[in-house]
């Protein structure tokens, strides 16, 4: 097997020197009815090449992503991908390391976790960001069972508007702890109804999303000041922070947990995964964070390092009291942000934001122009817009798929009320041809 | 150094470059980006968005650099780690082996990579081939009826099967209250019950390091709802009486789940379904090569008996003909645990794995990582105090019993070793093992590293003899020394900060 090293000779040559008869006696513990006397019914081993060739042809049954148009988002999306990332993650120092629990031996990770918490903390407006959770969904899931910790209250109010996905995994982590979850409405503007927060003593946390899963940016001020005259905290969500280079942060607006999925930040769409949960909250709630976090840290001569603190909240110190049982977390591409947010840093954050913005605003309006289409909804958005449709979206979807352009997302996947509901998504890779083309094809 | 030098075989010193934080590299002006220009119209981000929604900060602070900057950066911070790729890195139930480089050729398949997970199926029946076919290669190699690739790490992974026990039993009628969790666990199982709002109870172990069978029937009553068991447990030994085990839970109306971060010693030899293992969780980043990433991505699949599998999460991909297709009507099933379909693009390398293994190359696997682990411990046995020496498989558990008597502890030995050229193994589990040195040496390791490996330990017992002081303060050849963590969690600084707002 060309990934051991001892060959069969070196083997049976250890074994002898150890006075073992056969490899058949180390696993004379496990009782002999139930070792396998057959082999596995597995495909026989593939050869290098026979592996490229299997991969390349199942690869081909996807799409061509250089012969289609997509307008998908909706939690995931499509953002160019500078070529450092994978160079310099690809360095096996950092690909083939473990959690970094030997400081002296992992500041290189060590380092670059520090650097992703303080720019997480820059752009999001908070004090203190973990080292990342496993995605956007589960970091939602996982800050409402904080807010709990926090606040000893039972019940979570998220709004409709949030990623249908997010809820679904909200309410199975709900579920089997005693809290509860209350939906609240959405308005004709398509932002979250404020005056359908119904607060009592028992609400946790109030949760929006913003952009929301509608693509429109709701007024987090005014959800962070309900939710705190309430006492509850204010949870914000992100599935598209690239448009905090361009919107007043999360923290700004009050939060007091916020949650992103960090897809967006230089990493490949994939299938769904894996992604990035991103998760900072204020420092009065450090302690009740989940996940790892890295901080400053000095050695005897006085160097300037980085370890792994306050780690009495996490599952190997704490085991059932831990503020969470996560332990792997998202280290390499947590790395892959760090270096996408370096790339393009103040000034390119801000132009991808911009350009986005503009892209998905001239789609819209072209869009909204033409007979029997109009936008569902008034509020601001960033690049993402409902589209009505004058017939079933899927109907629509599937034509044009016909012809390369999978238009965006149906919402009646969803809401299934909305059977004529399209949600579009526009980013700095679409051309003004792309969308043109998109144009002409809804016609 | 120079009085000790001649015992490390294995590593020189070599000039390590600093580097600050990009925050401290920053110039402005510096960019290390270029977008196209844009081809629609330029409109006024005002004229587009209310003014109150937008921020004022600029991006303050946010770094300033060009492309050459950042790969300086970043390279030099990668030369601070240490890797498998670099050398032995013998953590104790990490299972940290080599990483096949094809995997991250495939992985990288544009096709793949640029899949969005809501497309349409027609769009993306390939990477719905690649869940489907994962599926089936873990079933077989657990010997379990179904597989959900939903859970992104194995501590997910546990939830994900702890809350389907509960949604069973809640349909027989009692979700009970209570799991086993034998003392010898790892940390991220009573975490993960407690998450599931069970309550925790500890097993004792017998003094052979196995889970005692007369303590487990005391324990075992209606009020509990499963045994959460790593098998081979966490001293490294195979649990003999499973099949006792799983007989008296299932009698009495409770379930047996099963860590599987230890399935590196079982592949291809036996399997957790034969043995009456009703739910268990494997680490793709242990079992089956995928990169551990300096801590994730992970994932943790969780393969179950036909009794579960209507729980599993939604949803599930099927075979409809000759097209694949999401499953979404799923009655019984505990609801989604993670957005989109799990960690694709780990489930896509580990696939690669076990394609280019077979039934034959997993065997060798296990054969080669339970030898190798037995040569260890049968060449520092003398040296090293093994509190359970019984049948070990893949891994081998030292205490430092011996070395403490000149003062010198687990974590001295570890940290020493790092000058000798070695990661250091795991320490914080097993409980039940004081001073634990928990040894996983995987089938990835010749047997020249492992032989300086051996070296190195023999060496370092006796600079403990000889100059316990020495290993105190080691390590004396990383670019920085041990930490003070006690101040540093005594007064976090969690961020960086510009100076004048420090």
């Amino acid at each position: 097997m060309r990934y051991i090293p001892n060959s069969a000779e070196e083997r049976a040559k250890m074994l002898a020197e150890m006075g073992v008869q056969s490899i058949e006696d180390f696993f004379t513990s496990i009782p002999a009815h139930l070792r396998l006397e057959k082999p596995l019914n597995l495909p026989p081993a593939y050869a290098e090449s026979e592996l490229i060739k299997f991969f390349k042809k199942l690869a081909a049954r996807n799409t061509d992503p250089n012969n289609t148009i997509s307008f998908l988002g909706a939690g995931a999306y499509n953002h160019f991908r500078p070529i450092v990332i994978d160079t310099l993650i690809s360095r096996s120092e950092f690909y083939t390391t473990y959690t970094p629990y030997q400081p002296e031996i992992a500041q290189g990770t060590l380092q670059a976790i520090f650097e992703f918490q303080s720019m997480i903390c820059l752009l999001t407006g908070m004090e203190v960001a973990n080292a990342s959770m496993y995605d956007g969904s589960t970091a939602m899931a996982e800050a409402a069972l904080m807010a709990n910790r926090i606040t000893r209250r039972k019940k979570i109010l998220v709004s409709q508007a949030v990623h249908p996905e997010y809820r679904a995994v909200l309410d199975t982590y709900l579920k089997s702890t005693g809290l509860v979850s209350e939906t609240v409405a959405f308005s004709a503007s398509g932002q979250t109804a404020l005056d359908s927060i119904n607060l009592d003593s028992e609400v946790a946390a109030v949760i929006v999303q913003s952009p929301n899963f509608f693509g429109c940016i709701e007024d987090m001020a005014a959800v962070a000041e309900k939710a705190h005259q309430a006492g509850a905290l204010f949870i914000s969500v992100t599935t598209e922070p690239i448009s905090w280079g361009l919107l007043r942060s999360p923290g700004d607006c009050g939060a007091d947990i916020v949650v992103a999925e960090g897809q967006s930040f230089g990493i490949a769409p994939s299938y769904g995964g894996p992604y990035l949960g991103i998760f900072a909250s204020r420092a009065q709630y450090q302690r009740q964070m989940p996940g790892r976090l890295i901080g400053e840290a000095f050695d005897a001569d006085g160097n300037r390092g980085f370890v792994i603190t306050l780690a009495t909240r996490e599952q190997h110190i704490r085991r059932e009291k831990a503020s969470s049982n996560i332990c792997t977390n998202q280290g390499l591409f947590m790395l892959m942000a760090t270096v996408y947010l370096a790339t393009m840093g103040k000034q390119g954050l801000q132009e991808v934001a911009k350009q986005n913005l503009q892209k998905s605003a001239y789609a819209a309006k072209a869009i909204s122009e033409l007979d029997g289409y109009s936008l569902l909804f008034s509020a601001p958005r960033f690049n993402e817009f409902v589209v009505k449709t004058p017939k079933p979206a899927t109907e629509i979807m599937e034509k044009l798929l016909s012809q390369n352009i999978i238009a965006g997302l149906p919402l009646s996947n969803y809401y299934p009320d909305m059977t004529h509901a399209l949600l579009v998504c526009v980013t700095e890779q679409n051309t003004k041809a792309d969308i043109d083309q998109l144009v002409a094809a809804l016609k | 150094m120079s009085t000790i030098k001649n015992r490390i075989k294995k590593v020189r010193t070599h000039v390590s470059q600093n580097e600050p934080l990009l925050f401290e590299r920053s110039r402005p002006g510096s960019v290390a980006y270029k977008l196209p220009n844009i081809d629609v119209p330029d409109t006024e981000i005002s004229e587009l968005i209310d003014p109150n929604f937008l921020r004022t900060d600029n991006l303050a602070y946010m770094p300033e650099v060009a492309e050459p900057d950042i790969v300086r950066h970043f390279t030099r911070l990668s030369t601070w780690n240490y890797g498998t790729d670099t050398g032995m890195f013998p953590l104790g139930s990490c299972t940290m082996k080599y990483n096949p480089k094809i995997n991250e050729f495939v992985a990288r398949l544009e096709s793949f990579a640029a899949a969005h997970p809501l497309a349409p199926e027609l769009a993306v029946q390939g990477c719905l081939e690649v869940i489907y076919l994962a599926e089936q290669l873990l079933a077989e190699i657990t010997g379990m009826a179904a597989v959900t690739l939903q859970p992104a790490a194995g501590a997910h992974g546990e939830m994900t099967g702890i809350m389907m026990i509960r949604a069973l039993l809640k349909d027989r009628g009692d979700a009970r209250k209570k799991v086993l969790i034998p003392d010898s666990a790892h940390g991220t199982n009573p975490a993960t019950a407690a998450m599931c709002g069970y309550s925790v109870e500890g097993v004792r172990s017998n003094s052979q390091g196995l889970t005692d069978l007369a303590e487990l029937e005391k324990r075992m009553d209606d009020t509990v709802a499963a045994l959460m068991l790593t098998n081979p447990n966490t001293v490294g030994l195979f649990e003999e009486d499973i099949e006792k085990i799983c007989k008296l839970m299932h009698e009495r109306g409770g379930l047996v789940y099963m860590d599987g971060a230890n399935m590196n010693a079982l592949c291809a030899v036996a399997r957790p379904g034969d043995m009456g293992v009703d739910v268990m969780h494997m680490n793709l980043h242990k079992t089956m090569s995928t990169p551990h990433g300096g801590g994730g991505p992970g994932a943790g699949p969780v393969a179950v008996t036909k009794e579960l599998a209507p729980y599993l999460p939604s949803p599930t991909v099927i075979k409809v003909d000759d097209r694949f297709a999401l499953d979404f009507n799923r009655p019984s099933s505990i609801g989604r645990v993670r957005a989109f379909h799990g960690n694709f693009g780990v489930v896509l390398r580990a696939v690669c794995y076990m394609l280019a293994l077979g039934s034959e190359g997993l065997r060798e696997n296990t054969e080669t990582a339970v030898l190798n682990a037995n040569y260890i411990a049968h060449h520092l046995r003398d040296t090293y105090e093994i509190p359970y020496p019984g049948k070990l498989m893949h891994e081998v558990i030292f205490s430092d019993k011996r070395q403490r008597k000149f003062g010198v502890t687990n974590g001295d030995i570890a940290k020493r070793l790092i000058d000798y050229g070695f990661h250091p193994p795991t320490m914080s589990f097993p409980l039940i093992v004081p001073g634990a040195l928990m040894v996983e040496p995987t089938e990835s390791e010749g047997r020249q590293e492992i032989d300086l490996f051996i070296d190195a330990m023999k060496s370092i017992n006796e600079e403990a003899q000889e100059n316990p002081e020495l290993l105190k303060h080691a390590p004396y050849s990383t670019r920085v020394g041990r930490f003070d963590e006690v101040a540093a969690a005594r007064n976090p600084v969690l961020r960086w900060q510009p100076k004048n707002e420090k």
